[in-house]
């Protein structure tokens, strides 16, 4: 189907219009840090907090904050993509690669079901979890995660739509069979590849 | 559970404009006709594509305006640096055409069987969900006891100020202004505060739905307020708008 024109619609010139070639297809630039999430921000203390791998209700390790920040973490610049059609592009993150936390546990898993405070929760593929592509993120843009953007830590999953980047996380559930997490039974796409704009169920 | 309800392919589909109505100065509601809607619920978004002579396209979501059974409106505020809003609010008329997709969202939505007591609170814009929901609650006739507080900055800025009057038989219906009070202002004045939730948000023993939609600061303030109160997290459902 080709699109209808709609009479009178022309483009703006951006600020970031120089950096179109960074932003999947139906995404715009903001310069802004928007907030999405579907309940109220939590406030768990750092030492309440703890970081958890599980795998069929048992729990194979867990990391108190002191020693989450005793891991291997790297500085990391990234575009994110948020499915509500903005982008941040170059955005500067301090994390943990999350192999570091799951090679420490002997699995086969091949999907993973992160969850979070307030109940949260959202499913990836293990292949998109390791080899570079995501964190578990402390720092942003050299401060502390603020709590409305996720902190004390959030998941960092720049390569997929912005809710695969859990805020709140505090673990992660090994599965051998793919589970959909939060806004995945809620509509949104299983996968939410950016690139192939996978927004909703069915794209 | 309306996790289920959303399946299969959201298909972009030709909207003709059939009304626009100017609700405030710089906030517009326009009515589509879109002949293949699949019916959506109170609460839930879609998303519009505008496509320039040259190919160019934009796409944005917004909040559906309307009630469960009536067609698809949308109420738009005009961002003055914005490249879709302005168009909408300015240039819009009936009988234009753009492409929707939707309903999405199945999260903040609200029917009669959801139950209450309701609380809901909005920040500007935010009102647009939450007039979808005290709608549909009018039209099916549910007894569900409801409360909005609406947060605005002036009284000429308040949007379906006529139609949330009209809901006062019904549902308690407060303002609070945040600039500038007209004389003899009866209502609140400042921004939501504590003190302001202690004379209209339903005691947490009663079990209280809340939907809260408006900017992120607006959001995250009423909801730790609401959680203090001793509401429980999963009956608290947001909506934030960013400033993109």
């Amino acid at each position: 189907m080709t699109s209808p024109v709609s009479r009178g619609f022309h483009r703006l010139s951006r600020p970031g219009d120089a950096q179109a070639g960074k932003l999947p297809p139906g995404q715009h630039v903001t310069t802004d840090f928007p907030v999405l999430s579907a309940g109220p921000t939590p406030h768990t203390p750092l030492q309440e907090w703890s970081f958890s791998i599980r795998r069929g209700g048992k729990t194979l390790r867990t990391w108190t904050w002191a020693e989450f920040m005793d891991l291997p973490a790297e500085t990391v610049t990234v575009d994110i993509h948020c499915v509500t059609r903005w982008s941040k592009l170059g955005t500067v993150w301090r994390g943990v690669p999350v192999p570091v936390l799951l090679d420490q546990v002997a699995h086969d898993a091949r999907y993973v079901l992160a969850f979070s405070d307030g109940g949260y929760t959202t499913n990836l593929p293990v292949k998109d979890v390791t080899g570079g592509q995501a964190w578990l993120a402390f720092d942003y843009d050299g401060q502390p995660l603020p709590p409305e953007h996720g902190g004390p830590a959030r998941l960092l999953v720049p390569h997929l739509y912005f809710w695969k980047s859990a805020k709140w996380v505090r673990g992660m559930e090994l599965l051998d069979h793919d589970q959909p997490g939060f806004w995945e039974n809620y509509g949104y796409n299983n996968y939410g590849d950016p690139w192939r704009e996978q927004r909703y169920a069915g794209d | 559970m309306a996790g289920t309800a959303v399946r299969g392919r959201l298909i972009w589909q030709v909207a003709t404009v059939a009304t626009v109505t100017d609700e405030t100065d710089a906030v517009r509601t326009i009515a589509l006709d879109l002949p293949d809607w699949p019916g959506h619920h109170a609460g839930q978004h879609l998303d519009v594509r505008l496509t320039a002579e040259d190919g160019y396209s934009a796409e944005r979501s917004y909040s559906i305006a309307s009630a469960d059974g009536e067609p698809v409106a949308i109420t738009v505020e005009r961002l003055d640096d914005g490249e879709v809003s302005p168009y909408l609010t300015q240039e819009l008329r009936p009988g234009d055409q753009m492409e929707i997709r939707g309903p999405i969202g199945n999260w903040f939505t609200w029917g009669p069987h959801d139950g209450g007591p309701l609380l809901l609170i909005a920040g500007g814009s935010g009102v647009v969900p939450l007039r979808a929901i005290l709608r549909h609650r009018q039209r099916s006739g549910s007894n569900v006891r409801a409360r909005l507080l609406y947060s605005s900055r002036s009284l000429e800025e308040v949007i379906y100020r006529k139609e949330l009057d009209e809901y006062r038989g019904s549902a308690q219906v407060r303002y609070t202004l945040t600039r500038r009070q007209p004389p003899g202002w009866g209502g609140f004045a400042g921004r939501v505060d504590d003190a302001m939730l202690a004379r209209i948000a339903w005691p947490a023993s009663q079990r209280p739905l809340a939907f809260i939609c408006g900017p992120t600061p607006f959001v995250e303030t009423v909801a730790g307020l609401l959680v203090a109160r001793h509401y429980p997290e999963s009956r608290v459902k947001t909506e934030r708008f960013g400033g993109a």
